[in-house]
């Protein structure tokens, strides 16, 4: 019998959640380090799954198969491919970052009230989506997979609404309604996205009898599995709702928005650069694994979607006054680069995409968490309410610049590499996609620039002129961040041996080769052009 | 066996010529404990009022309900556990009766969801003192008009309805027999032992004592209508089989008995009888579980009535009316499926859909409850229309799941109160996440539940009646089941939203901390409903062997 250690990842991070929320209410300060030990626990324990997982082994690592509910044919199977590794390392690097940078976030108002324990209630939440999160990119079972993918919207949900902007805190009733608005309606996109996925997997089970992914994907391979033609379809596009609401996917985006735009900065990290991996995750190892003709099927309309999303989202981000709704649009179109990565079936395509998600990740996280600095200092999401920061400020405007440059993705830093691979590979197949998605590039480096001109350059306005620097405590949080996009933007090589291998079972889920190379060296030479 | 075989030998006596003498009745008492034991209690209860002096009557009523359920539950156990929900499953007292499996899970369900009622039932310490005395949610003295003196005396006099125990019990008996009734006069008798004394529960309010009679009134009309279209149907029903009996019916139905009984050569193999008298009889069952178009009484009665008679009434009448209904389907009717499915169809679908989208509206939370549970009973008759063992293992297993969150759904709701007793009103529930953080989380894990978010139990029973019905071939209903999911979820989280995201209100209700009993209950309600989200197997594998009808 091995060590359980997929479990005991996952586990952690919810035994964590559940001592956090039971700290007393006058213990606040304990309880946020007991939740930063936590993620810290559980990062090394991410780490020792990467250290663990042989690149050139077995698709599926570190199983776990254990029964679990017969009647409904669940079984309780982790195992993970290089992509879930990824994903997990990053959602377990990412979360001791957020519980840093959402320190005083949750303090209550007034402490005379010994019940209402908002501090506990915010990190052990925040404990709980990693758990929740962590064990949907281990789940190997459909069944399973799916009720950690709805129940993290609790949580999630919690978070979103309960839990504002210092800023906007207080008695402002105006934001209050605004926030529980995001929360509701994040919680009933994903809820109804999530429900169509449930009649989904019933009919996945009554097709295939059961909910092992590994089995019914290699029944599909080996064609012992046959599925009526529109059958799949309808069991794909039931899937792939519920992950293009999660992910987002114009035109199922407005909820990501609100959603960050009300959150505080940590949990909007939290929503986009964390939560929101699980949908494309599941698009890559569930649509494509469990239904590869249908994705074939439906591959040109997902790739217009998926371009109408860089595009729109870019052209709405240059248009934001606030600023983390920017930061939020900028995501969708990011997603959009992510999902055409996917769905452009080519092994740099796909492997760009997973190096997307990761790096999408850790810059948004960048990014978003010095807004948040920014806009706790201020008090304002406007950007007209900044100007000339950089001269009162320099650390923190020199963080955000890179963050900013990050989102952009300029080379030598890692989403670079991420958006050249997933260019690199959609033109090899769809050269025409390939040109429009580059409009969002331009884009990106227009809201971006024009972003950090407005709040960070010209004269220093007068709100801004007493603003504090960096303290220890929040260069804590986003140096490392930087450093690992640098070092990432150089020396990609470690994420991509271990995601190369799973890209390569996925093509070969859905029957489907490269292009010939030639195309793609052409490809690489008008990339060097750029 | 030997008794198996001699009832089944006077069954088949009675059933071959006319009696020329009346046999001696053959009852067995071992297999028929659970209700006996129920009954007999009830009936002690009644002396126990006669005679007990009032000050300790509380105590010893209370003692005796939960004594009985107990023990009545040990002997559900004991027979679950000597084979009659399996191998020795057979047809009891006469042919009235059916021991097996769904019988004995659907009583054990009924018996435990009863024990954590009669526990609110018996909660004191929510109402301050009156005159000195403890007080429960029942009026001092039911038959004294409201705002008389004579009420005020009572009061005073620190009078309390002990009667709602004995009356529990009786209700209690004729629901387990309800489900495990094997002919049709059985049916009625069951569903009128049951239905009388619920009719007066709702009635005993100590607060808004007009709108619980009014409550009462109205449920009593309604029943009375459908108890009447019920017996109607019952003798349409004999019309055509000429005889009650369940399996003689489904003889009829299937055409395996061909001989007319003389006396009813006209009517017999009729099919005009048998399709109305069909319809007649499901409707008064539908009525009892509160599907569309015959729900009208149950937001008014679940909003009128005393709030822990609510939860028990919304949680065990449901479980007897569905076993009724399925025993009833699976039984006797299925030789005529295909005349039933597409109408049950219907009356899923609009159950499913007219609770969900009503439920939007409510402002009250027990009426919120009341059209939920029209929208759970779309959802059990999904699994229903499955025709299939599996169909119902699912339908017990979500019976099982469903009563206990409403129960502990419906004692938080007595839990939150203001001056004039429960406040139910929602605006008053705002903030209450703030003031009281285990109270509304315990309500909003019941919340969730029903809204079937996974890991708790309505994601297990909702999957399982959802998986049945796809099975069945039945995929639009659980399309048509996810949706109003969807706009159920809608208004669960609105209620979630209130308590946590808004500002409490400066008059707002305060939470009473409750007696044990009631703790017990919530604390059951809550653990339940975990175990049953995070582990379901066992009581799915339970269910699945207690999906076999005796014919």
């Amino acid at each position: 019998m091995n060590f359980p250690l997929l479990t005991v990842t996952a586990a952690v991070p919810a035994v964590g959640a559940i001592l956090t929320a039971a700290v007393p209410a006058s213990r606040r300060t304990a309880a946020k380090w007991l939740a930063l030990l936590f993620s810290l626990a559980t990062l090394a324990l991410a780490v020792l799954v990467a250290v663990r997982f042989e690149p050139g082994g077995d698709r599926y690592q570190l199983t776990e198969s254990h029964a679990w509910i017969k009647d409904f044919g669940v079984r309780y199977e982790l195992g993970v491919d290089g992509i879930g590794v990824a994903l997990i390392a990053l959602t377990a690097l990412l979360i001791p970052f957020v519980i840093g940078a959402g320190w005083n976030d949750a303090d209550p108002l007034e402490t005379n009230s010994s019940r209402w324990r908002p501090t506990q209630g915010f990190f052990a939440l925040i404990l709980m989506v990693e758990a929740m999160v962590i064990i949907s990119f281990e789940a190997t079972d459909v069944f399973l997979f799916y009720v950690f993918f709805e129940a993290m919207l609790i949580p999630m949900y919690f978070l979103i609404g309960g839990f504002g902007d210092r800023a906007h805190s207080g008695t402002d009733e105006n934001a209050a309604a605004q926030r529980s608005y995001a929360a509701v309606k994040f919680l009933l996109y994903n809820l109804v996205g999530g429900l169509i996925m449930l009649a989904a997997v019933i009919g996945l089970y009554v097709v295939a009898g059961n909910f092992s992914l590994q089995e019914i994907t290699a029944a599909r391979a080996a064609g012992t599995l046959d599925m009526a033609t529109n059958t799949e379809r309808l069991l794909f596009l039931g899937f792939f709702f519920a992950f293009a609401v999660k992910a987002p996917l114009w035109p199922l985006h407005t909820w990501l928005p609100n959603a960050m735009g009300e959150a505080t900065a940590p949990v909007a990290v939290l929503i986009t650069a964390v939560v929101d991996k699980v949908g494309t995750f599941a698009m890559l190892r569930f649509c494509l694994g469990l239904f590869p003709d249908a994705s074939k099927w439906a591959t040109p309309v997902i790739l217009v979607l998926a371009l109408i999303s860089i595009v729109y989202g870019a052209l709405l981000a240059v248009g934001q006054r606030d600023i983390k709704r920017l930061v939020a649009y900028a995501s969708i179109s990011h997603f959009g680069f992510i999902i055409l990565g996917i769905f452009a079936m080519t092994s740099q395509g796909q492997s760009g995409a997973t190096l997307y998600m990761v790096n999408h990740g850790i810059s948004t996280a960048a990014l978003m968490l010095v807004a948040g600095f920014l806009i706790s200092r201020r008090g304002s999401r406007l950007i007209a309410d900044y100007g000339g920061v950089q001269k009162v400020a320099p650390v923190l405007a020199g963080t955000f610049l890179i963050g900013g440059l990050a989102t952009l993705s300029l080379p030598g830093l890692a989403p670079f590499v991420s958006e050249f691979l997933v260019l690199v590979g959609t033109f090899a197949r769809y050269p025409v996609v390939g040109i429009i998605a580059t409009v969002g590039i331009v884009l990106a480096a227009l809201y971006t620039l024009v972003l950090y001109q407005r709040t960070m350059t010209g004269p220093v306005k007068e709100e801004v002129s007493g603003m504090r620097d960096l303290r220890l405590r929040e260069v804590l949080v986003v140096a490392p961040l930087i450093a690992l996009l640098i070092a990432l933007g150089v020396y990609p090589q470690p994420l991509t041996t271990i995601v190369n291998p799973a890209v390569e079972h996925t093509m070969s889920d859905v029957k489907q080769t490269d292009p010939k190379p030639e195309v793609a060296v052409e490809a690489k030479n008008g990339e060097a052009a750029k | 066996m030997s008794t198996a075989t001699a009832a089944q030998a006077l069954l088949t006596l009675a059933a071959n010529g006319p009696a020329d003498k009346i046999p001696a009745p053959h009852i067995e008492y071992a297999q028929l404990a659970p209700t006996l034991i129920v009954v007999g209690a009830a009936v002690l209860g009644v002396l126990v009022e006669a005679f007990v002096p009032r000050r300790s009557r509380y105590y010893v009523q209370v003692f005796l309900a939960v004594a009985a359920l107990a023990s009545a539950f040990a002997a559900v156990v004991g027979l679950a556990a000597g084979g009659y929900g399996s191998t020795k499953a057979h047809i009891a007292a006469m042919g009235a009766i059916a021991v097996d499996g769904p019988a004995l899970f659907l009583q054990g369900t009924i018996l435990l969801a009863s024990i954590v009622a009669v526990f609110t039932f018996a909660e004191r310490r929510l109402d301050p003192k009156a005159h000195g005395n403890r007080v429960d949610s029942f009026a001092a003295q039911a038959a004294s008009v409201p705002g008389s003196d004579s009420e005020k005396a009572a009061v005073k006099a620190g009078f309390t309805t002990t009667e709602v125990f004995p009356l529990a019990l009786f209700a209690i008996a004729g629901m387990l027999i309800f489900p495990a009734a094997n002919d049709l006069l059985t049916l009625f008798i069951a569903l009128e032992v049951f239905s009388l004394p619920l009719y007066l529960l709702c009635a005993v309010a100590r607060r808004q004592r007009l709108m619980s009679q009014e409550a009462a009134v109205k449920y009593f009309l309604l029943g009375a209508f459908s108890s009447a279209f019920l017996l109607f149907g019952i003798a349409l029903i004999y019309g055509y089989a000429g005889s009650v009996s369940y399996a003689v019916i489904a003889d009829v139905v299937d055409g395996t008995v061909a001989k007319l009984d003389p006396a009813l050569a006209s009517t017999m193999g009729n099919d005009a009888l048998l399709l109305i008298g069909g319809a007649l009889i499901l409707m008064g069952l539908l009525f009892k579980v509160g599907a569309v178009p015959f729900h009208m009484w149950t937001p008014d009665v679940y909003q009128g009535a005393p709030t822990p008679v609510t939860g028990f009434m919304a949680a065990a009448t449901k479980v007897a009316a569905f076993g009724a209904l399925l025993r009833l389907l699976y039984v006797v009717l299925p030789g005529l499926r295909w005349d039933w499915r597409p109408v049950m169809w219907g009356v899923a679908i609009v159950t499913m859909l007219a609770g969900a989208v009503i439920a939007v509206t409510q402002t009250d939370v027990k009426r919120l409850l009341a059209y939920s549970s029209i929208a759970h009973a779309g959802f059990i008759l999904a699994g229903v229309i499955a025709t299939s063992a599996q169909g119902v293992q699912s339908v017990l297993f979500y019976l099982l799941a469903y009563s206990f969150v409403t129960i502990g759904a419906f004692a938080v709701v007595t839990l939150v109160r203001d001056a004039g007793g429960e406040a139910t009103h929602l605006s008053k529930w705002a903030g209450l996440g703030r003031r009281s953080p285990l109270t509304a989380a315990v309500f909003a894990v019941f919340l969730l539940a029903f809204a079937g978010i996974p890991l708790t139990s309505g994601f297990a029973g909702k999957f399982a009646v959802f998986k049945a019905a796809a099975d069945g071939g039945a995929g639009v209903l659980v399309v048509v089941g996810v949706l109003s999911s969807a706009i159920a979820a809608f208004f669960y989280i609105r209620v979630i939203v209130l308590m946590f995201f808004s500002e409490p209100k400066a008059d707002g209700p305060t939470v009473a901390v409750p007696s044990p009993l009631t703790m017990t209950t919530i604390a059951v309600g809550v653990a339940v409903t975990l175990v049953l989200g995070l582990a379901p197997q066992y009581f799915l594998d339970l269910a699945g062997q207690a999906s076999t009808f005796v014919r």
